[in-house]
């Protein structure tokens, strides 16, 4: 049952990236598309238990754009953090590679939370191993597991238990 | 709408141009893929918007290659970061510490 709802998830996600990238509802497009993401589907579900773990609820749909908001706002402010760096001639760097723990189980908060720490200020996820996921950090502040938690994923922590917990 | 997909496209050239120099200016592997990572899915995201925005037949279509560039650009980087890690790619002399390592020795990783 759950393996069939994943698959249903996936065809629906699949079907509108081809809506979205052909754009029209030709009738030509709608059988090609069809017929390949059905292929595709067939062929590849099985390797990918990612989408088990989708939840919707409308608790769901209402953190998915505060996550976007807060997320788009980490990414500006990460762009011009290393961008000041880069221009300075100093090169004002301090790197480090640190651990942090997350409660996050599912495999796809954890892929969430490992993207959105690789697009923010001065991190770069490196490697995941169960609940530590190990941080190249450019300016790292804190050595220990505890800051350097809070100071990287706390903030989306916070919201992502929300989301897909 | 043409002056919102220029300052857009203009945005974009500025942080993939940032993003190059960070690549030559940076001392290691890690920082690279910092500097690169970041401007240019920042980059790549704003010009790509700002064509949509010039040419609004191709906006919808714009959105979705910003979506897919959010989500794969991440993953490759963090690929290549632990790749270079597991084949012993040190870090630059000036880093502070290095607690994979340590585990990778202890025999935990």
């Amino acid at each position: 049952m759950k393996k069939l709802k994943g698959f249903i998830i996936f065809l629906i996600v699949a079907a509108l990236t081809w809506l979205l990238l052909t754009g029209t509802f030709s009738r030509d497009e709608l059988l090609v598309g069809g017929i390949s993401l059905v292929l595709i589907a067939v062929l590849f579900y099985g390797y990918s238990d990612l989408y088990r773990g989708i939840k919707i609820t409308p608790k769901i749909i209402l953190f998915y754009p505060l996550y976007l908001l807060v997320f788009l706002k980490e990414l500006i402010k990460a762009n011009i953090d290393v961008a000041l760096r880069v221009i300075k001639p100093s090169l004002p760097i301090n790197p480090g590679i640190v651990a942090i723990k997350t409660e996050l189980k599912s495999p796809l908060s954890k892929l969430i939370l490992a993207n959105s720490i690789t697009l923010t200020p001065g991190t770069l996820t490196v490697d995941v191993k169960d609940d530590t996921l190990f941080i190249h950090w450019i300016d790292v502040k804190g050595k220990d597991v505890e800051s350097a938690t809070k100071e990287i994923s706390s903030r989306f922590e916070k919201i992502l238990k929300e989301i897909v917990e | 709408m043409t002056i919102l997909g220029d300052i857009f496209i203009l945005i974009g050239s500025l942080f993939l141009f940032l993003g190059s120099l960070g690549i030559f200016r940076m001392p290691d592997v890690y920082n690279r893929l910092q500097a690169g990572t970041k401007a240019t899915t920042m980059g790549a995201m704003s010009l790509i918007l700002g064509v949509g925005f010039l040419n609004t037949g191709f906006l919808v279509k714009s959105i979705v290659i910003v979506l897919f560039i959010v989500l794969t650009n991440p993953i490759s980087s963090s690929t290549i970061a632990r790749a270079s890690h597991k084949s012993g790619v040190p870090l630059v002399k000036k880093s502070v510490v290095d607690v994979c390592k340590d585990n990778v020795k202890k025999g935990e990783v």
